[in-house]
Parts: C-alpha cells; structure tokens; sequence
C-alpha cells in the first residue's frame, strides 16, 4: 500500500487515508488562450513511466493539499512538499537526482 | 495450416496426435513490410488479421516486446456486451459483438464465444434512470437490450441479495448476446489466422525507436535490428504514451492499473454476467467454475501492474452484500493490467501527426470487447485512410470538443 507523509500534519498517511489529485505544477489556461494550450492544459498530461509529480490530499486526515514525488514504475517515493509551490523544491529534486540520476519532468530537471 | 475439426481431432487420436502442427510460427524478422503491427495483443493481431482478409495486405509484421497476448488480453475478465449511450461506441462495440458471433468459425478457432447474456444492475435511482436512457437509444442504435426489473433479475440470477442495505437490487439493463469468450484463444486464433497468411510475429521484440523521413514513417528499430514499413500501427494500450514519444507526438492519456481475482472453483451456480457499477464490481463464472471478479481502478498513475489492495477489498466487501453465498469462498489469483484512459473514457482509433503512423490505444477499462471490431476499422483506417467506425475516436476530437463521454454515460466499469 501507497504510504506518503503529508507535510503540513507530518504524519504517514497510508493510501486510504488520501485521496490521489492527479497531475501537479499545472499552468492553467482559461479565456484568451490558444486551442492548442487550452487543450494541452485540459486533456495532455505527462504519464511518465518514472518519476513523476503528483497533488494528494490527505482527506481523511488533516485535510490538506500537498505535492509528492513517486515513480510509477517502481511506486518508490522520493518525498511529500508544501502545494503552496510552483515547482519542486530543491531537497525533493537532489533526492530525485540521487536514485535516478539524469532525470527530467516537463521543465525541471 | 491445418485445419482444424472432428475429423482432425478422429485422425490424430488415431496416431497418437502426432500430427499437430504449431499454430503460428515464429520467424525472425525481414527487412521490409508493408505493415508493421506494434503490439501482439488482441486488437494488434485482429488488425493485422482483417487487413489480410479484407484489404489483401498481408505482407504485414506484428511485433511484441513480450509473448503473444501477454498483455491486457490475458489479464481482462472476458466479458463482451456493446450496450453503450453514445452512437459512435454502440457501432464499434456492437459491431465486435456481432463479429464475435461467428468469430470460431472464420478463424477456425474456438474461441468459447459464451453469449450467456449481461446485466448490469441498478442499485440507485439514479442508475435507473441512466439505464432506461440507455435501453432507449440501444434500440434506436439497432442494439438489443432492456430495461428488466428486480423479479426478473432474480429469476435470471437465482443467487443474488436484492435487497441488501447498502445496495439493494432495483433492476437492470439486459443485454441477452452478450457474454464471454476465452480471452487467451481470441489472440491464438487471431495469430493462426495470420501465421497462416504469411504474417510475421515477432515475439520478444522490443520496439526501441520510430524512423522517419520527411514527416513520414519509414520504419521501426527494434532488439532485433531496424524494419522498414510503409505503414506503422501503434497498438499497445499501456504504453502507448512511450510508443507515441517514440514517434515524436503526444497522447491525451494517463496509464493507471485495473485489477481482478478469481476465486476457487464451483459448481454452476451463475450463467450469466452481472455488472454492479455502483460498487465497482463484476462478477461471473468461468468454464472451470472460478467466479470471476474484476474491480476498480487505482486513482493515480502506475505502470507495474500492481494495483492497491484496498480496491480488492471494497469490490469484494461489495459483491459479497450482493451475493451473500460468495463470502466464505477462498479467492486463489490476484493481478493487475496497466490500462490507459482518456479523459472522455472512449479509445483513440486515429491518424497521428506522423504520415503513415496510426494509433489505436485508450480502451482503458474496456477493450477485450471490442477486439474484432476495433481491428475491422483499424484495418479499415490503415488500409483506405477512412473508416466509419473509427471516425469518430479521432485524436483531434479532444481539441475540437467532439468527446464520446462514456464517463457519464456508464459511470465507471466499462
């Protein structure tokens, strides 16, 4: 079973406790944008065989949005972060670069 | 190829059955083809099969990283109805239920075609109500279904709850072809049917790259060295999203995992197929007596074929309130299949950005079904560049709006 810590409460949800919120650090594109990035924004989604990034909520706990950091091929996870972010923090990504070195998402690396 | 008969069955008991032959066989791979398959699967090799039979096109390859039907289309619970709301998916799936009928006769393969019928039942007002909908325009689609209450669910399934507290029984929507087949003989037909016309499958072959030339596809490197093709079909489900990178487009899908069990074996005591979609379960029984059981989907990405054991837990919690005499039954195989969902929940049957590049994926919870039609339109698409049956799962249609919203239509299983 899927355990992650949820940072604001700091404790280590199992994966009934969550509720999974799919895709993280969405840029959102509403009225004026292009079909192109609307459509991307709505329907094109990373599904990476790999480190990916994700927004869970811990539903039955404290209630709190946050970001986690797994790989799905392997369901390791490399760490839990604040949602109050635009981008993963530096000591989620050097904890990434340490199991799979070499390793991108969208922009980051 | 042999055929296959009462006759052959007769002669080879008369020598030891030493007279079979293997049913495919497992060349290594030409230079060039017209065609080349990715993906082994079911809806892989029925493509292949009706490009041969129907277009003449059987200078065609199917490679598969793993072994022939490996993949999602030995790992679904067989179940085949085509009792959808939307226009586009009755005419697919009705069209592969149709082409199931006689499927063991024109591959000359039997593939246990089992039409027992499918309930799938209404446990809330609100599924009566959808289920009425979709009786309605079944009928004006051409496919026949009805809207049946409890009573005659429980003459139909003698073995169920109807009025369990949580999910009580208040009818539901009869589809009396539809049914199951043995998923594993639907790939092995299909792969003799194609062995036998000359076709390539390629197993253990892994598929590491797309060749282009001038915005065309020109080949594939593989494990086993570079093809060339005229044509690509990209056939995998799962891992489409790989494969399309390959081919230097994207796809509008997310892969998460499906599960199902099975229990031990019984004697006959359910012959038909009941769906609860309320409760995220189906169940029926196979041949051998084992009650089939397929569950939910987990809510996030997962490419490892292990689903969360919680889903197990509430399908199985579910069912057993439905169907009290299951309770004390031991359930002896567990697994998971990676399925790739669209956000409409219907599958993408399309041209690609890249020339010559066709891409058949996003079945998601439901493709076993629709394996022979789903093949007769790709093959269709792939040969003439248009197909009435595949029209409308265009890629382009998320961009332009044009969704075949399944989702709402059936609520989760499909």
């Amino acid at each position: 079973m899927l355990i992650l810590n949820c940072p604001y409460c700091g404790v280590d949800a199992e994966e009934t406790e969550l509720a999974a919120g799919g895709e993280a650090h969405l840029k959102r594109f509403g009225p004026g944008s292009s079909d192109d990035e609307f459509h991307d924004y709505l329907f094109m989604r990373e599904n990476p065989k790999g480190v990916h990034f994700e927004r869970w909520r811990h539903a039955n706990g404290c209630g709190k949005w946050f970001h986690a950091a797994r790989c799905t091929n392997t369901l390791e996870v490399f760490g839990t972060y604040t949602a109050q972010t635009s981008e993963p923090p530096q000591d989620i990504k050097d904890a990434i670069a340490a199991k799979r070195p070499g390793w991108t998402w969208r922009e980051f690396s | 190829m042999k055929h296959y008969s009462a006759f052959a069955v007769a002669r080879e008991a008369l020598r030891y059955h030493t007279g079979w032959e293997r049913a495919w066989r497992s060349p290594e791979p030409k230079k060039r083809y017209d065609v080349i398959i990715i993906g082994a699967g079911g809806h892989g090799l029925a493509t292949a099969y009706y490009l041969g039979k129907n277009y003449g096109i059987q200078n065609v390859a199917v490679i598969e990283k793993g072994w022939l039907g490996g993949g999602n289309t030995g790992r679904n619970t067989t179940i085949i109805r085509s009792n959808y709301l939307q226009d586009p998916s009755a005419a697919i799936y009705e069209k592969a239920r149709g082409l199931y009928e006689d499927l063991s006769q024109d591959l000359n393969y039997n593939i246990m075609f089992s039409p027992r019928g499918v309930i799938m039942l209404a446990q809330t007002q609100h599924e009566i109500r959808g289920y009425q909908r979709t009786a309605h325009a079944n009928a004006l689609q051409g496919v026949k279904t009805e809207w049946i209450g409890p009573e005659r669910v429980k003459e139909l399934v003698p073995i169920i709850n109807l009025d369990g507290p949580r999910y009580p029984v208040l009818g539901g929507l009869w589809q009396e072809r539809g049914g199951t087949a043995r998923h594993d003989a639907v790939a092995w037909g299909y792969a003799r049917a194609c062995s036998a016309m000359g076709m390539d499958i390629i197993q253990q072959c892994e598929v590491t790259g797309v060749r282009s030339q001038d915005g065309r596809v020109v080949g594939v490197d593989t494990t086993k060295g570079a093809i060339d093709c005229d044509k690509l079909g990209i056939v995998v489900a799962g891992h489409s999203g790989q494969l399309a990178e390959m081919a230097g487009f994207r796809l509008p899908l997310e892969a998460v995992a499906l599960q199902a069990l099975v229990s031990e074996p019984i004697k006959p005591c359910m012959d038909v197929v009941v769906m609860a979609n309320t409760v995220h379960g189906y169940m029926s029984q196979s041949d051998k007596g084992e009650m089939v059981i397929g569950g939910g989907t987990d809510g996030f990405n997962n490419f490892t074929q292990r689903g969360s054991f919680h889903h197990i837990e509430e399908t199985v919690r579910a069912l057993v309130e439905t169907f009290p005499m299951i309770s004390r039954l031991k359930m002896l195989r567990q697994w998971g299949g990676i399925v790739d969902m669209t956000g409409d929940r219907s599958p993408i049957l399309s041209k690609t950005p890249l020339g010559g590049c066709f891409i058949n994926c996003g079945w998601g919870t439901g493709g076993f079904k629709a394996i022979p039609g789903s093949g007769w339109g790709m093959a269709q698409l792939m040969a003439t560049g248009h197909s009435p049956l595949t029209e409308a799962f265009s890629l382009d249609r998320f961009k332009e709006g044009r969704f075949i919203d399944e989702s709402v239509a059936a609520g989760v299983a499909h």
